[in-house]
């Protein structure tokens, strides 16, 4: 009896078990048919019993059953029982899409003691109950699907499920907190981990913050430790200022390639003295630093940050007079001790072969300039959330201090919420963070300057551990909260107490009236988009992209951490906006996936792979040209194509040219499709 | 809502007149994309017309024009063939395949005398729920103003006829 242990993915038992025959079918197929009725969920609108009355009567079927969640374990036990008892040897449920449910009928059928092969799924909910709104449309369109599942299952072949060796090692794509975690926790676990980052530090944008909410505590004090951790773990390689190029391979082996851009100092000498840059030419920064959001200059030679980590330098070519005119003295080599300037240094290359990849790639703030109306850009003292924070940090542009343009202090400061999300211009999704970090700064900013503020919002969103607790507390610091949506900022005086102020507009729905508020400092509390990247990196990766740009997880309740391309796994904000804690939590379930992967060392395969029948095959190259896997070769001897069954990945873009039909493709038979289009049309 | 996205189609038959016709439609949905993309409407709750049966395959690189032909040799009046979008073919370039395949097929069906506007090739993608609402809405009307396909009649007699379905031995009800 062949009786895999854990679900059809695969997690259970070993490669190397002996598979059993199948059951001799003495006679031809015998198919049961069970449809489910999903509670109300697919019986409230077909007519279950119609439909097992009429698949009773299609050809090969012995048994047809109805039941209220097939899913369930007493629904399983139907199938496995009459299975056991040979009523039948083939299996058809109606209930759910084969996304959802297949895997846990295949296994269902195999512990009955089947081929898990044997088995067609025929979606009567996402396809039938949820999409036709007439009862009686419905029942005839499930009726035809169960049709299609009941001719197409009788021809399904024995197969064997396949497994494949996974790699240990595992690579994280991104060096934020996210990244950074994920990295630890597979590291601490023994596994060999790759931590790509693109800056030239880790940390991301949470080490640009002051402190985070709702405790207050100071987001270098918790992240920095973790950094070190990264630096100094035997089983992290960190590759920071590098990008990853292309990925190969599939699940269990992908072959990684990664860029590394030149620093034009050595990573292995540097010790992060900051000596050069002290003794550069530039005695002034003179470029925008991005680290600090272009508050702030910086020389060509620089490090974004005192903990950053690694704690190099870099050199920006764009900047350094040597690179542009080629004559500097370059003090900066003189001052290095350790002689660790390189100005020959060029990109390379490094190519690793990985089990399992994380992707936590990040976000980006929304551009404020894209609202014309809130005057970022235009007016000075308007300022985007992510430079105040900047501004607040000690390791800042102004040392913690909040100043304006002019370096004076501002006695009013005015917040607007929901800058770029829950706006159908924009985003229309709610970006989660922005309430709680606006509610923070606006209690950072009276404290350090004393100003009066004003938060304008449209609901404060505070779900979360000790969230509405932390909004209580700012309410009662004496926080103005203005319910409505900005009109926009203005620095048109309407009277005399607004000259040289700017002015905020917006409609108070709480008192119904429109107001106009005097303030010297707007912050814009920009939301969460995805990285400008996001559609080359998930095209890289082979995943996919929901309608704003955020990579899609492969079930959002299900199975959120993981993607529709096996071993690629989701962690923190390149899946859709979260906060701190939340990015953690799945930062460690995405770690945790990958290791169930990598650590059990072996992976099911599709079994939809190609096969070439020999003897039909008339030589013509077609498929070896076509296969994008390069999976077909041409074996001169016997004049035929032959498919590599580990390297073939079961799209069956062979089978669809073969002009001879000799090249088919497991479960996706000519023969079957065929019959699975009679039975959707012939069914009555 | 979208529960109506049915009925300009019904009200359009003026009263008196027999029972509109109904197309069938048999659609070929890859899996990564718009299989997922339908399973997405139907998570949704989008209402749409009902004729279209789908028939999910791995990539639509795997439609062999033999398919098509076969939908409409059983009785299909219409065909719809869904794949990713142009660089998102979770196989690479499967979608191309189906792409270059259709061209060709679309120039033969036109000798067959069936309409191109019975066979349409569209890219929607895993987050398109309201596309494939949209698209399966359009084919339907699209077909049910061309009318039937007749080739399935003709082609049906001169098959043999059909052997008798046996039975089925067990027929119950299980009530948990």
């Amino acid at each position: 009896m062949f009786r895999p242990e854990g679900d059809g993915n695969g997690h259970g038992k070993g490669p190397g078990e002996p598979i059993p025959q199948p059951i001799t079918t003495n006679g031809g197929p015998k198919v049961g048919v069970y449809v489910c009725h999903c509670g109300l969920n697919i019986a409230g609108t077909v007519d279950v019993a119609a439909v097992v009355a009429f698949a009773s009567t299609l050809p090969n079927v012995t048994v047809a059953r109805d039941y209220k969640f097939m899913c369930s374990d007493p629904g399983q036990e139907l199938i496995e029982q009459d299975l056991r008892d040979g009523l039948v040897n083939r299996v058809v449920v109606a209930s759910c899409s084969p996304l959802m449910h297949e895997m846990t009928f295949r296994r269902a059928t195999a512990a009955g003691g089947q081929s898990p092969f044997y088995f067609q799924m025929a979606s009567i909910r996402e396809q039938v109950s949820w999409v036709v709104a007439d009862g009686e449309d419905a029942t005839e369109k499930a009726k035809a699907l169960v049709a299609g599942a009941v001719r197409r299952v009788a021809l399904h072949e024995y197969l064997e499920p396949r497994t494949a060796e996974v790699r240990p090692e595992v690579m994280i794509v991104g060096g934020g907190i996210a990244g950074i975690h994920a990295a630890l926790t597979l590291a601490d676990a023994g596994k060999h981990v790759y931590l790509v980052e693109r800056e030239s530090t880790i940390g991301g944008h949470m080490a640009k913050f002051d402190k985070t909410f709702p405790t207050l505590d100071c987001a270098a004090c918790i992240l920095t430790p973790k950094m070190s951790q990264v630096r100094s773990h035997p089983n992290i390689t960190l590759w920071t200022y590098s990008d990853v190029v292309g990925v190969e391979g599939y699940t269990g082996d992908f072959t990684v390639r990664v860029r590394r851009r030149p620093r034009y100092v050595r990573e292995d000498l540097c010790t992060g003295c900051l000596a050069c840059i002290d003794a550069c030419v530039h005695k002034q920064g003179k470029y925008t630093d991005e680290w600090n959001e272009g508050l702030s200059k910086r020389k060509p030679i620089y490090i974004p940050f005192p903990q950053a980590t690694p704690a190099l330098v870099v050199v920006d070519p764009e900047a350094c007079i040597w690179f542009k005119t080629g004559k500097c003295p370059r003090p900066c080599i003189d001052a290095c001790e350790r002689d660790a300037f390189d100005f020959e240094q060029t990109e390379t290359f490094e190519e690793v072969k990985v089990g399992a990849i994380v992707l936590a790639t990040g976000f980006k703030t929304f551009d404020a300039s894209r609202m014309p109306e809130y005057g970022y850009g235009l007016y000075p003292n308007v300022y985007t959330s992510l430079e105040v924070e900047r501004l607040l940090n000690a390791a800042g542009p102004t040392s913690g201090e909040i100043e304006l343009r002019d370096g004076t202090r501002p006695k009013v400061v005015g917040i607007i919420h929901c800058v770029g999300s829950r706006d159908a211009k924009h985003n229309l999704y709610c970006s989660r963070v922005c309430c709680m970090y606006s509610l923070k700064l606006a209690h950072m900013v009276k404290e350090r300057t004393g100003a009066e503020v004003y938060n304008f919002y449209i609901d404060m969103r505070t779900p979360g551990k000790g969230y509405e607790e932390f909004y209580d507390k700012i309410l009662k610091e004496g926080v103005h909260m203005v319910r409505g949506r900005v009109a926009g900022v203005t620095d048109e005086a309407a009277s005399r107490e607004e000259e040289g102020h700017l002015v905020i507009r917006a409609e108070d729905t709480l008192i119904g009236s429109v107001r106009r508020i005097p303030v010297d400092m707007v912050i814009l509390a920009v939301g969460i988009e995805p990285q400008p990247d996001a559609q080359d990196v998930r095209r890289m990766f082979n995943i996919s992209c929901g309608a704003e740009g955020f990579f899609t997880e492969r079930h959002p309740k299900l199975a959120p951490v993981s993607t529709f391309t096996d071993g690629v796994f989701l962690a923190g904000a390149c899946q859709g906006p979260k906060d701190i804690p939340d990015t953690v939590a799945q930062a460690g379930a995405a770690a945790a996936e990958a290791l169930a992967m990598v650590d059990r060392g072996f992976v099911m395969l599709e079994a939809s792979t190609a096969f070439i029948d020999p003897a039909v095959c008339a030589g013509c190259h077609t498929c070896v040209a076509l296969c994008p896997f390069g999976a077909i070769s041409f074996d001169r001897e016997r004049k035929v194509a032959v498919v590599n069954e580990v390297v073939c990945k079961g799209c069956g873009v062979c089978a669809g040219a073969c002009p001879s039909g000799a090249a088919q493709q497991h479960l996706f038979t000519d023969e079957e499709i065929f019959a699975e289009i009679e039975g959707v049309l012939a069914y009555v | 809502m979208s529960e109506t996205a049915r009925e300009p189609v019904e009200a359009a038959v003026p009263a008196g007149t027999p029972a509109p016709f109904d197309p069938k439609i048999v659609a070929f949905f890859c899996n990564w994309c718009t299989y997922t993309a339908a399973d997405l409407a139907g998570i949704s709750r989008l209402k749409y017309a009902s004729n279209v049966r789908v028939v999910r395959l791995m990539c639509s690189g795997r439609v062999d024009p033999q398919f098509v032909l076969a939908a409409f040799r059983e009785g299909a009046d219409g065909v719809l063939i869904g794949g990713c979008h142009p660089g998102d073919c979770h196989y690479q370039e499967g979608n191309y395949n189906a792409l270059r395949r259709f061209e060709l097929l679309r120039r033969m069906l036109r000798q067959f005398g069936i309409e191109d506007e019975r066979v349409r090739l569209e890219w929607i993608s895993a987050s398109e729920g309201d596309r494939v609402q949209t698209v399966c809405n359009e084919m339907a009307e699209q077909v049910r103003a061309l009318g039937p396909l007749r080739l399935g009649t003709v082609a049906k007699a001169e098959g043999e006829p059909a052997a008798p379905a046996p039975r089925a031995e067990l027929v119950g009800q299980v009530t948990s």
